[in-house]
């Protein structure tokens, strides 16, 4: 592995010929360039601006975070224009971190990915490293880490215009020589210096892979000479750890060499320091570099790093028993201390920061809740409102195709699979994108100004005391409009099992699919009584109380997640509250455009192929020549515009009866038949099971599906389902519905995880099927046990 | 004293961070080094998280991270 320095005079050893390192120009590349860096350095912004649209998003196998790729050209010189310097870069955008010291498998995966050891990722040519030119000390803490992978490396000083305005001047040249790596201040949101920085990142990708080809070179001419030592990877000379981590690393380099591994799969050293230094206090069970070496190495490396430790406590010169995670932040700050010699010049005093205005309001003990209340109000409102015209634009646009296409066919089954399951099933999945879409929008826009911390600031202990995180409050309430976007919006939430905490028990929060279903059967069984003198109704109560029985029922199951499958130690709460600035619209509109393709290709294919089956299984078995012959009929009528007659009215009539023995004889009926002793205890007959199940797809189908079985016409013949639920009677004469049972009904409604689209947005979030199922089951059992519940104490005291 | 002893406005030099876990690790990795100071700026509702002042930067940390921070006052 070569060493990190760029001057040629580094090759390992001398090639006996002497020849010179010619620099061939080896056509246009393929560079892989790592973006890295803090949180809040504008890392964002700089990635759009580099990148702009041409993102892929994707998996990484085995965990939650996304892996976001942009592809970007650039060339060494500004002024070429020969296609032969164009050369195209993959921009890996790694999640902001304060520090390589992988501490959870999300983590673990950036540090495999710059170390290049994720199998069948090719390895990184480049490591862009972003620093806020506001707080460059700190921000020295990782790029010192950063250097110790022993890979070419630039710095790039981002919101360099922040800097100046609080009148400081950064020596930049300075800095590049002290850090002894290249160093390009930037503006991303003012796109300030990009094309310096995109011609640099060529220029370093080309050097270090003329420079490699020829080590390469040097290297097998070598090899012949002095077999071995040479390639051994050492830790970067620029490290500043004590020489005592150094020599550990090599020792136990040494013994994996000893071991027989071969050079090819030796890790790279920095793995080896990450596991001598981390893995001392590692919570039992987290993923660290040193699981991730143990896996791969064996007992003998595990060994030889315990050895190497305590050779490091009882070697060393001064440190005494200070522990080595202390010792390597002391050494890192200090180091950073001296980088900045002679670099930054305050020339005009602090300007008082507006920053800190706001936030005296903002975040201020009373002032500040009462903000976000208000903010947060705002924003459901208007998801709610404003989604609701493209949501209905959708709808309209569907049943318009819909009729088209019935215009063109004759009633058949394969009118019947486009209209009632393609159209129905493409309809379903765009029905989603406007709240998703005007989620995310302000998703972006709060976290893009600097609010969104503020936020989780203010509602953290509240939300904490559920077992849940400060950022888990957005995407639960999200959630009561519908829990698709609310599940997706979770992605802000950096802890894995706060993350998967809140996906558990957002579809708990009723959804506005629910209420459709609510309303029916408090309109037709719930008495309009009314209390405090017309103040309050009942309806509006039970209504209030369908609301609430998700929220109350959450909490307990938050608290048993988080002592059971997600239990581990609390994590460490430490966030930065970065100054507010205006929202780079680019950054917002690419965040936008990444989350809804990512819905519709990802989510929205598995949704789309479940309404397909859906359909399917309410159509077949059952001959629908009947059904075709009445529904030409009554088109034939409407076209000749006799829809006063007779026979019109009787083909309805008896189009209904048909459609509603045909369920009854699908597969989908038939389940509804098979599972009524089990929803005999809830107070339901067989018509109630097969809405329930038929609800699969989306919540509101129910109401569709319930009209369908009462041979009406379905949504505009509501008062027609109510009048025919309330004279539903069983053999014996005693009514199917009752409050009890209507009751029972909504129960199973608040709680149950009748909603295909959720889940399958929780198995594209979560990258497993695990937690959708699991999600499945335990809501399933809760809405079973809670319509059980409500019945049979409904029915004692009603 | 620690950090969570301090009252709106008082800065304090930091000492040493207790214990050493993830959360002193990640204390440290923020800037929470022996030598800084750090200004204790206002605490959240409901008795929560203490927003603080560190160098050029602002920092909210829970209760329990924040009793992990000894500093001393200054005045």
């Amino acid at each position: 592995m070569a060493t990190a320095s760029d001057s040629p005079s580094a090759s390992p050893g001398n090639s006996g010929s002497g020849e010179s390192v010619t620099v061939k120009s080896l056509g246009p590349g393929h560079f892989r360039v790592a973006l890295v860096g803090n949180p809040n350095t504008g890392k964002s912004t700089l990635f759009n601006a580099l990148a702009g649209l041409n993102v892929r998003t994707g998996n990484y196998p085995g965990v939650t975070i996304e892996k976001k790729v942009g592809r970007c050209y650039a060339s060494t010189s500004p002024a070429s224009t020969s296609p032969g310097d164009r050369h195209s870069i993959d921009l890996i955008d790694l999640p902001g971190t304060y520090s390589l010291a992988p501490r959870s498998p999300d983590e673990l995966v950036a540090v495999e990915v710059l170390t290049g050891d994720v199998a069948k990722e090719a390895p990184i040519d480049l490591i862009v490293c972003v620093v806020n030119a506001t707080m460059i000390r700190r921000n020295l803490f990782l790029v010192s880490q950063l250097m110790e992978l022993g890979k070419p490396m630039v710095v790039v000083l981002n919101m360099i215009d922040a800097s100046q305005s609080r009148g400081v001047t950064i020596d930049t040249d300075r800095l590049a020589e002290n850090l002894g790596v290249p160093v390009v201040a930037t503006s991303a949101s003012r796109r300030v210096g990009i094309d310096e920085l995109k011609q640099l990142i060529a220029d370093r990708c080309v050097h270090h892979q003329s420079v490699s080809a020829s080590n390469n070179l040097a290297q097998t001419a070598q090899a012949d000479e002095i077999p071995g030592d040479a390639e051994i990877p050492r830790p970067d000379p620029r490290s500043p750890l004590p020489v005592a981590f150094a020599d550990a690393t090599d020792a136990v380099m040494t013994t994996l060499v000893g071991n027989g591994v071969p050079h090819a799969t030796l890790p790279n050293p920095f793995l080896i320091q990450r596991a001598l230094i981390d893995g001392q206090h590692a919570a039992v069970g987290s993923p660290t570099a040193e699981t991730f070496l143990s896996q791969q190495f064996g007992f003998c490396i595990t060994r030889a790093i315990a050895d190497q430790r305590k050779q490091i406590y009882s070697s060393d010169a001064g440190g005494g028993s200070v522990d080595l995670i202390d010792r390597e932040c002391d050494a890192r700050y200090a180091w950073a201390q001296s980088q900045l010699d002679g670099v930054i010049q305050k020339n005009s005093p602090d300007q008082s920061g507006w920053t800190d205005r706001l936030d005296a309001l903002l975040t201020h003990r009373v002032f500040g809740l009462l903000g976000f209340l208000l903010i947060m109000f705002a924003i459901f409102q208007s998801i709610y409102s404003f989604a609701s015209i493209p949501m209905d634009a959708i709808d309209g646009l569907s049943g318009w195709v819909s009729d088209g296409v019935a215009q063109m066919m004759p009633p058949g089954m394969l009118r019947s699979l486009i209209t009632d399951g393609i159209i129905a099933g493409v309809g379903g999945v765009l029905i989603f994108l406007p709240q998703i879409a005007l989620l995310f929008l302000f998703l972006a826009l709060l976290e893009d100004c600097g609010y969104m911390s503020r936020a989780a600031f203010v509602v953290d202990r509240m939300m904490s005391a559920f077992g849940l995180s400060g950022k888990s409050f957005l995407p639960l309430m999200s959630s009561f409009a519908c829990a698709v976007p609310g599940v997706m919006a979770t992605r802000v939430i950096e802890n894995r099992r706060d993350r998967l905490t809140t996906i558990m028990v957002a579809p708990l929060m009723s959804c506005s699919a629910r209420l459709p279903v609510y309303l029916l059967l408090i309109g037709a069984f719930v008495p309009a009584t009314k209390y405090l003198g017309g103040w309050m109704s009942l309806p509006a109560l039970v209504l209030m109380s369908m609301y609430l029985v998700g929220v109350v029922v959450a909490v307990p199951v938050a608290w048993i997640l988080k002592k059971t499958i997600l239990r581990g130690d609390a994590a460490p709460f430490v966030l930065e509250l970065p100054e507010y600035k205006w929202p780079a619209l680019r950054v917002v509109f690419s965040r936008v455009w990444q989350a809804s393709i990512a819905f519709v290709v990802r989510a929205g294919t598995l949704i789309f192929m479940a309404s397909i089956l859906i359909w399917f299984s309410g159509y077949w078995p059952g001959d629908h020549a009947r059904q075709f012959e009445l529904e030409t009929q009554i088109e034939t009528l409407e076209a000749s515009d006799q829809t006063d007659s007779d026979s019109y009215a009787a083909a309805k009539i008896e189009l209904n009866q048909v459609k509603g023995s045909l369920i009854e004889n699908s597969l989908l009926g038939k389940a509804g038949h098979a599972i009524e002793p089990v929803v005999r205890p809830l107070g339901w007959d067989w018509k109630i099971g097969v809405g329930a199940i038929a609800s699969f797809p989306a919540r509101e189908v129910i109401i569709a599906t319930l009209g369908t079985i009462y041979s009406l016409g379905g949504e505009e013949d509501e008062d027609g389902l109510i009048g025919a639920m309330r004279a539903s009677k069983y053999p014996d004469g005693s009514p199917v519905y009752t409050l009890p049972v209507a009751l029972s009904v909504m129960v199973f409604f608040a709680l149950c995880a009748q909603c295909v689209s959720t889940l399958l947005v929780i198995r594209r979030e979560t990258n497993s099927w695990f937690w959708p199922a699991l999600s499945f089951t335990y809501m399933t059992v809760l809405a079973y046990v809670g319509a059980f519940v409500t019945f049979q104490v409904g029915s004692r005291i009603f | 004293m620690t950090l969570d002893q301090l009252t709106p406005g008082q800065r304090g030099r930091i000492l040493r961070i207790d214990g050493v876990d993830s959360v002193s690790s990640r204390l440290r990795e923020m800037g929470f080094v022996a030598g800084e100071w750090v200004e204790y700026v206002c605490r959240a509702p409901f008795h929560g998280p203490v927003k603080c002042g560190l160098a050029e930067a602002r920092i909210a940390v829970r209760n329990g991270e924040a009793k992990r921070v000894e500093v001393e006052l200054i005045v």
